[in-house]
């Protein structure tokens, strides 16, 4: 890959990928990559989003579930936007 | 089947019950929180020992007793240490500490000072310390497989990066070293949560897949549900963790996991500091995710050398055992080099792939075997903390 990512993605079933640079600012046209076959996408960035920290990778309702390395990672509790920034303010566990 | 591991060997030291090491220290034990300042004493008296102070021993009782002699007994036991001094308040916990350490059939000299004071105990260690580093400063370094090694792993200030790059390089190295024979460790037990259902399946057989989550159960049920007084916030994941994107512990869990690998699977449970009996092969040992106590009760456990992922960069060494840090965190290579030894960074940029950090970190493994020291080496990183498992008497 000549370029390099701005964000990585575990499996094709993930709903939030990983930004893997510093300093990602918002409206940036971010290249992705499935570390499962390397395959790659574009997506928008919609806000600054620091490195090793999530995005949306579609439109997520209040209810939902984070899905990461194809798994259940925790709900949803707020409505997020495709590109915006996934973390403690809009997801939590479901274990304690 | 041979495979380019089949033929890996180390410079190491063969110990008198077979077992191989990759350090030689001359180790000052103390028995108890007491008798630190003697052991403390004679390491200042004698150059090439190392005490290791600790806060524990008096009044302890039942499985937390139990835990504490095996930490000791497991600590002076490991191949790493040529030879041990054990000094306690008094002579008969520190004669079953020191005659659990003399079943390797390595030196081992004992003092308690009741009835001789610091000064005469000092006086005596500090000679006993200086035969044994006269004795040991002469044994030689020989050609070991690298199947020998016991290795362990345990990761720390993860963040997603880990989960991306650090563990998977870790459990490509077991998918790789397992299978020539070698003695592996993970353990955290809280730190599986979320991802317990994937761990319970990667048991060799499904009877050691139900000892494993009624282990994890029970620590659930009996220590977080216990005594938890919210919903663990900023303990589990840490606020280090929050700050590097992990969200929630199940996001953790399955990051932490990926240090077994593909293929890798886990063979026996070991409790805490408990040494493997089932042969070669990789083991779960009931532990905690702090990383100074995990690594403590590997060491204990018999580990020689720690692979460490680290994605905020957690700083811990270990005084016995070399601690190998591994990170696939840009920032943290860029802001805190001094405690990077592998670099791999490259993962997230698509330049190196996990099979290429695999090759890297076993040559790291050799090298270290071989003498390196590792970054927690150089900078003194001598982080030896026991678990304690509930309120002495």
């Amino acid at each position: 890959m000549s370029e390099i990512p701005h964000l990585l993605v575990h499996e094709h079933a993930d709903n939030v990928g990983v930004v893997v640079v510093e300093g990602l600012t918002a409206g940036t046209d971010m290249l992705c990559c499935v570390t499962h076959d390397n395959s790659t996408f574009r997506l928008t960035a919609g806000a600054d989003v620091p490195i090793g920290h999530k995005i949306a990778l579609k439109d997520l309702n209040n209810g939902d579930t984070a899905i990461k390395y194809g798994e259940d990672i925790g709900k949803i509790i707020a409505d997020i936007p495709k590109g915006a920034h996934v973390h403690t303010h809009n997801c939590k566990t479901k274990r304690w | 089947m041979s495979t380019k591991y089949s033929n890996m060997t180390v410079k190491a030291y063969r110990r008198e019950n077979g077992r191989v090491g990759v350090r030689n220290h001359v180790l000052i034990l103390p028995v108890d929180d007491i008798s630190n300042a003697a052991c403390e004493a004679v390491a200042n008296n004698v150059k090439g020992t190392l005490a290791i102070p600790h806060a524990y021993g008096r009044l302890q009782f039942g499985e937390d007793l139990e835990l504490h002699f095996r930490t000791m007994i497991g600590t002076g036991a490991n191949p790493n240490v040529a030879a041990v001094v054990v000094i306690g308040i008094e002579p008969g916990w520190t004669k079953r500490i020191a005659d659990g350490i003399r079943e390797t059939g390595k030196p081992v000299a004992e003092f308690s000072i009741e009835q001789n004071g610091d000064f005469e105990t000092i006086r005596r260690a500090s000679w006993a310390a200086k035969d044994f580093v006269h004795k040991t400063s002469e044994y030689q370094r020989e050609e070991c497989s690298i199947s020998e090694l016991w290795v362990s792993t345990k990761c720390g200030e993860s963040d997603t990066t880990t989960g991306l790059g650090s563990c998977p390089t870790v459990g490509n190295m077991y998918d790789k070293l397992l299978p020539e024979g070698i003695t592996g460790f993970f353990g955290e037990t809280s730190e599986i949560t979320g991802a317990e259902h994937i761990c319970q399946k990667r048991a060799i057989n499904e009877e050691v897949g139900e000892r494993w989550y009624k282990m994890w159960k029970a620590y659930q049920d009996d220590v977080i549900f216990a005594h938890q007084t919210d919903d663990l916030s900023d303990s589990q994941p840490t606020k280090g963790n929050i700050e590097g994107g992990l969200t929630t512990i199940e996001e953790k869990a399955l990051g932490n996991l990926e240090k077994i690998g593909r293929t890798s699977q886990y063979i026996d449970i070991l409790d805490p500091a408990e040494a493997p009996k089932s042969g070669n092969g990789l083991y779960f040992m009931d532990s905690s995710s702090a990383a100074a106590e995990c690594v403590t009760l590997m060491a204990a456990g018999g580990a020689v050398i720690h692979t460490f992922p680290t994605g905020q960069g957690n700083v811990v060494g270990n005084p016995i055992v070399p601690v190998i840090k591994i990170t696939a965190n840009p920032r943290t290579v860029r802001t805190m080099s001094e405690h990077v030894d592998v670099d791999v960074s490259g993962i997230l940029r698509r330049e190196m792939t996990i099979d290429e950090a695999g090759d890297a970190l076993i040559e790291m493994i050799c090298r270290t075997a071989n003498g390196r020291n590792t970054a927690a080496e150089a900078l003194g990183h001598r982080e030896f903390s026991m678990t304690k498992l509930y309120r002495s008497a």
